[in-house]
């Protein structure tokens, strides 16, 4: 019993990452038509920046500029890159992000090094250990939890509740029409890359003390949260989370019953089962695809 | 256009200056410099950059300077059979040091036996050398000997129920292979024996599931990061048994990175770690002391003891060089193949035409970690 909540709790973990970096994928998809394999750069980048800049200002802070940076690395993207490169195809794109998040890497690899880093852990250290229902876990594992919930709730406020938010839904909605009212589509474009890589960094800041950060972690993390986002539906922010923890899950759940090796086959096995069911994902709505060509 | 010419032209009066009396003597080396393993090239091309450096500054080898060819593989086994053929055919070096991982050496053995090119592999697994290949060296201790040693720990700790963590890396899996084959000559059981991703990022499933067995001890056998999220993971899930890792650990950063967690593991590693400790008579102090200082006031970070490996291999080629008199590459391969007593970082090299490795099972100490430094282990 104790040993299955533990299973839960460490698929809970990773998988609150992934949905972290599907909610990226889906922002970017869903307001651009674009699928960034580069998401997972920025998770790396916020990483990076953070522990450099831990070793001059406060962790808060620290942190804080690491998400605004990235942020705006983001928005320049769209504005340099991506927002002259709109007549390509999806596929096209797919491989120009590929290409981007490589190029990143290797600046990340000249800029910084090699070497394994990772910011201090937010509470205690690397023996803290916290007790819930006889299941030890570090406290960074909450913090991990706790900031996914407080990102998601921030991203349906603003989705919902703020003009800028609504203004992004409406381009996903229907592009044509959002710039008849009056919308300026490049904008949002660049908003919602911003956005996605600001969340993206966050993430990066809070796994670092548990995953650790160097320049090549990118890569495995856009294809699980790619994983995640098509699980969930692509292209429904929210439907992220159900994906990421659908796959965090299976895979430590997995590990229980079969040897560790074949974790990573297991999670996408069930994406291929589920998406063989149901092609849209789990939320996701069957026009996902022509509401995208404007 | 200009620049560009007048970048020739610089480049074609700064080598007519520069250029010495003597031919120089060509090295080929192929490192993983970047990619996953450049754990292990990094360290490796810079010392064999500050080695030559040294050579040369010492009027060179013979009176001919020498010349690094250094080419990156990127851990990649396709270049570094490419950059083999290069350094063979095109350049025609004396001879090859690395490559750094054990994979890209294995591909690269025929090609140099059949080529008649030198080979000194900085990589671990025991195939490099076993069955012996006429050209083919390596000096890094054999990943068996790691094993024998860990077992032997165990053995005195009255151990005998384990298990085993390792990654999906070549490294991992020669080290899986080596646990499974010498654990019932050391009457250990392995009763968890698990593969996880190299890039894993949480290990607490398998620790979980693990622990459930019931274990006296762990042995992880990964390159980095997992090194240090066993270690923490194992802490934080109040997993108390002894954690022992394989020579891979070999480094301080990882001891940082594990912080508090890593104090009380165990692995097997050359000398180079706890040169403060040894007698001043010790055989290797000497030149442990002198690599450690130059390497670390040079690039301003501490030692490990791969790019002991690359010493190792520059400093053997340089004495196989001086003891033939010859840059014939025949020559040199005779004077290094009876090289005996040979005093390196990872040991005392005596070669053999039976033994292309030439370290004994006395060329490992078993090394704990103690306040967040490598200590010797003293039971």
């Amino acid at each position: 019993m104790v040993h299955l909540l533990q299973y839960v709790f460490s698929g809970v973990t990773v998988g609150s990452i992934y949905a972290i970096v599907a909610i990226g994928f889906n922002l970017v998809y869903r307001t651009t038509g674009i699928l960034n394999f580069a998401q997972g750069e920025f998770v790396m980048l916020g990483g990076m920046v953070a522990v450099s800049l831990a070793t001059v200002l406060p962790l808060p802070a620290a942190v804080a500029a690491a998400v605004v940076l990235v942020a705006a690395m983001g928005w320049l993207l769209e504005v340099a890159l991506f927002r002259r490169l709109r007549r390509h195809t999806l596929l096209h794109m797919i491989i120009i992000t590929i290409g981007l998040s490589i190029i990143i890497q290797e600046a990340a690899r000249h800029l910084w090094d090699e070497k394994v880093r990772s910011l201090p852990y937010f509470t205690g250290d690397e023996c803290s250990s916290v007790r819930l229902f006889g299941a030890a876990m570090s406290p960074q594992v909450l913090w991990v939890l706790g900031i996914t919930i407080v990102i998601v709730l921030l991203l349906m406020a603003f989705l919902h509740l703020t003009l800028p938010g609504r203004a992004m839904r409406a381009c996903a909605a229907n592009p044509a029409a959002a710039a008849l009212a009056g919308i300026h589509l490049p904008n949002m474009r660049a908003l919602a890359f911003a956005l996605s890589a600001g969340i993206g960094a966050l993430a990066g800041c809070v796994i670092s003390p548990i995953s650790m950060t160097h320049y090549e972690m990118g890569g495995s993390l856009a294809i699980k949260g790619f994983a995640a986002a098509v699980l969930g539906g692509l292209g429904q922010p929210m439907a992220a989370i159900a994906g990421g923890l659908v796959v965090g899950l299976a895979e430590s759940f997995s590990v229980s019953v079969l040897p560790a090796a074949f974790k990573d086959a297991t999670a996408f096995a069930i994406l291929l089962v589920v998406l063989f069911i149901r092609p849209r994902g789990f939320f996701g709505r069957p026009f996902a695809e022509e509401g995208r060509n404007a | 256009m200009k620049r560009v010419l007048l970048a020739l032209v610089a480049c074609v009066l700064w080598g007519a200056t520069g250029k010495a009396a003597e031919p120089p003597i060509k090295i080929g080396a192929i490192f993983a410099v970047t990619g996953p393993a450049s754990f292990l090239g990094a360290p490796e091309a810079k010392t064999a950059q500050m080695l030559t450096d040294q050579l040369n500054a010492g009027g060179g080898l013979l009176g001919c300077p020498v010349q690094l060819i250094l080419k990156d593989s990127s851990g990649s086994p396709e270049k570094a059979v490419s950059f083999a053929k290069q350094l063979i055919e095109e350049e025609r070096v004396l001879a090859i040091i690395g490559p750094s991982t054990s994979g890209e050496t294995l591909l690269i053995k025929p090609i140099c036996e059949e080529a008649g090119m030198l080979l000194l592999s900085c990589a671990a697994a025991e195939s490099i050398v076993n069955p012996v290949a006429r050209f083919v060296f390596k000096t890094p201790q054999k990943d068996s000997q790691a094993a024998i040693w860990i077992f032997k720990t165990m053995r005195d700790k009255g151990i005998t129920r384990i298990g085993v963590l390792s990654d999906n890396s070549g490294f991992g899996k020669a080290g899986k292979e080596q646990l499974e084959t010498l654990a019932p000559e050391h009457a250990i059981e392995i009763v968890a024996n698990e593969i996880y991703d190299k890039d894993a990022t949480d290990l607490t499933d398998i620790l979980t599931k693990v622990k459930g067995q019931n274990v006296q001890a762990i042995v992880n056998w990964s390159i980095v990061p997992a090194q240090s999220i066993v270690a923490k993971n194992m802490r934080q899930l109040g997993f108390n048994v002894p954690l022992f890792q394989s020579h891979g650990f070999g480094n301080i950063r990882y001891v940082q990175q594990a912080g508090r967690a890593a104090e009380g593991i165990l692995f097997p590693a050359g000398r180079l770690l706890v040169v403060h400790e040894l007698p001043d008579d010790h055989p290797q102090k000497n030149v442990l002391m002198a690599y450690k200082k130059d390497y670390e006031s040079r690039y301003g970070e501490e030692v490990s003891t791969f790019g002991g490996h690359a010493y190792d291999a520059m400093m053997l080629v340089a004495e196989a060089v001086r003891r033939a008199q010859s840059t014939d590459r025949d020559k040199v391969r005779d004077a290094l193949e009876n090289l005996t007593g040979c005093v390196g970082t990872a040991g005392i090299f005596n070669f053999s035409a039976t033994d292309h490795n030439g370290l004994g099972l006395d060329a490992f100490e078993m090394i704990t970690v103690q306040d967040g430094q490598f200590r010797l282990y003293r039971p």
